[in-house]
């Protein structure tokens, strides 16, 4: 339960540590809030020969609006993201996952590139970016490569970057005119994994009729699910009940989840279909209130 | 580098030290500083026991380095108590029976200190979501819950 000896490196600009990432590659490990990659080192699951420490970098944790997009540096700690007026204002979906990912001690010092990087199956942040459509950007001494995110999220805690790349923003849409969002998760406990959660996003035309949806699971597979079929069936149609019922039952249909000691397979894809339901009546519920920011 | 130099300040005492790079904090407040207040239980992020403040905001000792300290604020349990008086939140705790054993308990009071340092008025259900990430096996969580109830509407 002690962390293994490792080289500690502590670059002090971006260029050093692109520098550093393209000298060691895969005998480096990158350390941003440490919430993930630490308890593997005390476990002794990972062993790297080098740990590149990026808390010493100034310029990778701000948050600003760039080009229609919400930009988000990756070493911005996840309670920062949380309690950002500018986030909460331009993207609520992304305010409102927040606060589920772990618990306060881990989102004061967890951050949101880190989260993304590790690519839990469970975490909130990935489907946050699935569904929203964002982009990763990634960045190596070869240059810059913009992701999205079925490129970037490719398996159980794997992700498209290479050992030379590192993670430096993730940039979502700022939320559309006449837009709402939800996210919702069932979790055993607040701050724990969550089971299955659902992010999702409805905009609805002057009357009231769905003119786009997304929907993106966490907890169904190994990367963020992004239910495309499901959500074109809510397009052309009002929100309703039943309309919100079908959608919840086409997006349970067609996943394939795991069964673990937490929950079963079963019982997840019945998670699925009725946090679907609520979040999409929660999102079309809030229409209104995009409105009103423009 | 295997070793680094730190000068990090803790419970207002600047302590200067050259630390094993792979040392955690809680290791170097317990080891090195002999501040054993701050307990571990899981090391790996689960338990909260460890739970201290960084320049101001609660964090998992055991998912910190010492090497990264260099130049921060730590405060740990044992900034709480002046002497043998406790302060109000420990007073709450030991009023309303919110420990047993007391393994958990400074993470429970770090923790708290930090929520009820920017919470006024805490609700019962606040009080809840924030201890979450602190596990206690004695009390079943309802006299921690209501000490820190008592101890917000004493400050």
């Amino acid at each position: 339960m002690k962390p293994p000896r490792f080289d500690y490196l502590v670059p002090r600009s971006l260029d050093e540590a692109l520098g550093l990432l393209a000298q060691h590659g895969e005998e480096a490990k990158v350390l941003a809030g440490g919430q993930s990659l630490v308890p593997l080192l005390n476990f002794r699951l990972v062993r790297p020969a080098h740990v590149v420490d990026l808390n010493e970098i100034p310029g990778l944790d701000t948050i600003r609006v760039d080009d229609g997009r919400l930009a988000i540096g990756a070493m911005t700690r996840q309670r920062q993201a949380e309690t950002s007026a500018l986030v909460r204002e331009r993207c609520p979906l992304l305010a409102e996952a927040m606060p589920q990912v772990g618990h306060v001690q881990i989102r004061n010092r967890g951050t949101v590139g880190g989260s993304l990087a590790h690519a839990d199956p469970a975490g909130e942040l990935p489907a946050v970016v699935a569904a929203l459509d964002g982009e990763l950007v990634l960045r190596s001494r070869r240059g810059e490569r913009r992701l999205a995110p079925h490129e970037f999220f490719v398996g159980y805690l794997t992700t498209a970057a290479a050992p030379d790349e590192l993670l430096v923003e993730a940039r979502v849409p700022v939320t559309p005119p006449r837009t709402g969002t939800a996210f919702m998760e069932v979790s055993r406990r607040h701050g724990d994994f969550a089971l299955v959660g659902v992010a999702a996003t409805v905009t609805l035309d002057a009357g009231g009729v769905c003119t786009a949806c997304a929907i993106a699971l966490t907890g169904v597979g190994p990367t963020p699910v992004v239910a495309r079929d499901a959500a074109r069936a809510l397009v052309g149609v009002k929100p309703t009940d039943d309309a919100l019922m079908d959608v919840g039952r086409r997006v349970a249909g067609a996943l394939m989840p795991d069964s673990d000691l937490h929950a079963s397979a079963d019982y997840r894809k019945h998670l699925a279909g009725v946090l679907t339901r609520r979040a999409l009546a929660r999102a079309a519920g809030r229409v209104d209130a995009g409105k009103e920011r423009q | 580098m295997n070793e680094r130099a730190i000068r990090v300040t803790v419970n207002g005492r600047v302590y200067e030290r050259t630390v094993e790079v792979r040392k955690t904090l809680a290791d170097f407040l317990r080891d090195d500083l002999d501040l054993t207040g701050t307990h571990l239980g899981c090391e790996h992020g689960v338990c909260g026991a460890c739970t201290i403040v960084v320049d101001g905001a609660a964090v998992r000792s055991c998912l910190l380095l010492a090497a990264q300290m260099h130049g921060h604020e730590i405060q740990t349990v044992e900034s709480l108590a002046d002497g043998d008086r406790l302060n109000p939140l420990q007073e709450a705790f030991r009023e309303h029976h919110g420990l047993q054993c007391g393994f958990c308990t400074p993470g429970f009071l770090m923790t708290l200190t930090c929520f009820l340092r920017d919470t006024v008025n805490p609700t019962e259900a606040q009080v809840r979501e924030v201890i979450s990430g602190n596990l206690c096996r004695c009390t079943g969580y309802k006299n921690i819950v209501t000490a820190a109830l008592a101890a917000a509407r004493r400050s």
